[in-house]
């Protein structure tokens, strides 16, 4: 059998959050989250604020110290002890491109940091032509080296955190939210960039984003996020042709579509009540309190993913018919 | 037919700085009847909001208008005296700013928040204010409406927030409603409730709504007629079907290609090229002229006129002249 490029196992990420004076309680961002990503795949991740879909992806780099849960690349484990040598394969492009570039430093500098840190270039020289390489890589050019993050704008920061993030030759990428702060004319090129580096130098993404239309755009296979958990995973197109979960399909019913006379005649689930706070989470099934089909098995139960289509997995004790909108 | 509410013609909103004249909002005309959602798109910095705090003359110093007028009724908003335009503000025209976090005031209650303007406009005493104010949230559908008047804002969520924004923008039943990017700070499920919300009010209270936002799906739902901003610039308006089916100014047509849709595959998206034009340095001719494809000689010298492509349709747009066959050869 191929080895998964990486493999997650009930990744959980609970966080202390004082209520009190003498009170702690567990935040549970992350509970129990398990997935797949292969070589040269990527794997999209939605689902609305708080959901926990950055801490995922701030749990594999090890930015935060997992929990509970396993996560493994390329078949090794990883821990504290091995991180180091792991930052060289996995890196992160970051949602806001004017708050993760340092003002003070220039774009030589910013790109050429980890080629520096991990020792990768023997020379100056050979420092200057890969930071070159890097940027035009991105569709930036040399010109660019010596200006430092507030002379750019919007879509070229993001181009040189993209840079910055291939300067060691990972395999595998984190993107969270990486458009979502541009413009829509902006965000249409830096979508692409991504597509064009991944075809080339064959990278594996985790591309997180709360906008369907750029996830399915991007990815092979989709995990839909709700409080913490996967409730449904899908190729791309199954997920959003034929949706099963009750979040799921209110969740693409909801995105309004730039079509106004199938905006007209499309029916919208509009779901009740608000997203429950995570301190505080129902029991079961956590989406019970907002779902419309809810019965006591899903306050009882907890259900999880259950392979119900070829490779579409729902977690959801009273599953839908699968509808498009 | 119906009744024109509003109606801008010719406006100029400038900013003096340091470094130059930002021309914000650079001669646009539109009107807007009643009843009806006029949607303002465009990308940042082209002058969406800039145009709505005009029309409330709520804009931050230095800005100014510098020419034009806005005719609210067969009035002028841009001559009345601050005290008339008090009467105005908040009364029949009233905002809803795109981020419920920073727009409330976060030392003073709900209720607090919501009398000011009930008891400003209206002659209610206190009691009465608050019996509005409660009916108010309850037509939001913010739920335990009695015991929300008393939080703070930072008790309430970001959905919450944003429906007692609502509230007090409607509890002097306004005529018109401008709405700046009301649900871009919402998460979709959120969005959905907001946007029904407001389309339930506006049959409800027959009000007009002034709809800005960068997202052309918000557009293509709520709104009747839309216009397409560039650089404090008007490019196209029209119904939303004539801008949706029928676009025709190069900038619109690449709005729309640029958004990634669903049902479609996966093939490569068309991005505009280049970047959003500086304000400070706009160029003589076409403000889009420079990531345009489709740019020819006359694009680069002079400045487009608005064109009627039809009765329910005007873009600004050399192409237009060419293909139209009026005015002349302009490719050179």
């Amino acid at each position: 059998m191929a080895e998964h490029l990486l493999e997650v196992r009930d990744l959980k990420q609970h966080f202390p959050v004082k209520t009190g004076l003498m009170k702690t309680r567990m935040l549970k961002a992350v509970d129990g989250v398990s997935f797949t990503i292969d070589s040269g795949e990527t794997l999209g991740l939605v689902g609305e604020s708080g959901c926990g879909k950055t801490t995922v992806g701030r749990s594999l780099l090890r930015l935060y110290k997992p929990t509970g849960g396993s996560i493994k690349f390329k078949g090794q484990e990883i821990d504290d002890s091995n991180i180091q040598g792991f930052r060289k394969q996995m890196q992160v492009v970051f949602q806001d491109p004017y708050s993760s570039l340092n003002p003070r430093m220039t774009v030589n500098d910013i790109v050429g940091e980890a080629l520096d840190i991990h020792k990768l270039c023997g020379t100056e020289k050979e420092r200057d032509e890969k930071v070159v390489h890097l940027l035009e890589l991105v569709g930036l050019n040399s010109d660019h080296k010596r200006r430092y993050a507030h002379e750019f704008s919007g879509g070229q920061r993001q181009r040189i955190g993209i840079a910055r993030a291939l300067a060691v030759d990972p395999e595998f990428i984190v993107c969270d939210e990486p458009v979502s702060a541009l413009d829509v004319s902006i965000q249409a090129q830096i979508i692409n960039t991504f597509k064009e580096l991944q075809e080339r130098l064959g990278l594996a993404y985790l591309f997180i984003a709360h906008d369907l239309h750029v996830v399915h755009h991007m990815s092979r296979r989709i995990a839909v996020m709700y409080l913490g958990k996967i409730v449904e995973m899908a190729p791309a197109d199954e997920i959003i042709g034929y949706p099963m979960h009750p979040y799921t399909q209110s969740l693409i019913s909801a995105i309004p579509v730039a079509d106004p006379k199938k905006a007209r005649s499309r029916h919208r689930i509009v779901l009740e009540g608000e997203v429950p706070s995570p301190l505080n989470m129902p029991s079961g099934c956590s989406f019970r309190t907002r779902c419309r089909y809810a019965t006591q098995q899903c306050a009882d139960e907890t259900p999880q993913l259950r392979e119900l289509r070829p490779g579409h997995e729902v977690a959801c004790w009273n599953p839908q018919e699968p509808k498009s909108f | 037919m119906a009744q024109t509410l509003l109606q801008v013609k010719n406006l100029h909103t400038i900013f003096p700085t340091d470094s130059g004249e930002v021309r914000a909002v650079n001669g646009i005309n539109f009107s807007l009847a009643r009843g009806k959602v006029l949607g303002i798109v465009g990308e940042s910095g082209s002058g969406k909001s800039v145009t709505a705090y005009s029309i409330l003359r709520i804009l931050d110093n230095p800005g100014r208008i510098s020419e034009g007028s806005i005719l609210f009724e067969d009035e002028d908003i841009v001559t009345l005296p601050p005290g008339k335009m008090r009467q105005i503000r908040g009364a029949r025209i009233s905002i809803i700013f795109q981020d419920p976090m920073t727009s409330l005031n976060p030392v003073y209650t709900v209720e607090n928040q919501l009398t000011e303007a009930i008891r400003l406009h209206t002659d209610r005493n206190r009691a009465q204010a608050r019996e509005r104010a409660l009916e108010m949230l309850q037509l939001v559908g913010v739920n335990e409406p009695r015991k929300r008047l008393k939080q703070y804002p930072y008790q309430l969520s970001g959905g919450m927030r944003q429906r007692v924004m609502i509230a007090m923008a409607l509890a002097c039943e306004p005529d018109i409603l401008i709405a700046d990017e009301p649900t871009t700070a919402l998460d979709v499920t959120i969005q959905a409730q907001i946007l029904e919300l407001m389309q339930e009010l506006k049959d409800k209270l027959g009000m007009s709504i002034i709809m800005i936002t960068h997202d052309l799906g918000v557009i293509a739902e709520m709104c009747d007629e839309i216009i397409v901003m560039y650089a404090g610039r008007v490019c196209e308006r029209g119904t939303a079907d004539e801008i949706f089916y029928n676009p025709r100014h190069e900038y619109t047509k690449g709005l729309l290609r640029s958004i990634p849709k669903l049902d479609y595959g996966k093939e490569k998206l068309t991005p505009i090229g280049g970047s959003p034009v500086d304000l400070l340095n706009m160029p003589r001719g076409c403000a889009f002229a420079a990531r345009c494809d489709s740019a020819m000689k006359v694009c680069l010298t002079q400045q487009p006129e608005e064109i009627a492509i039809n009765k329910d349709h005007m873009a600004s747009c050399w192409l237009n002249v060419r293909d139209g066959g009026e005015g002349g050869q302009a490719n050179g």
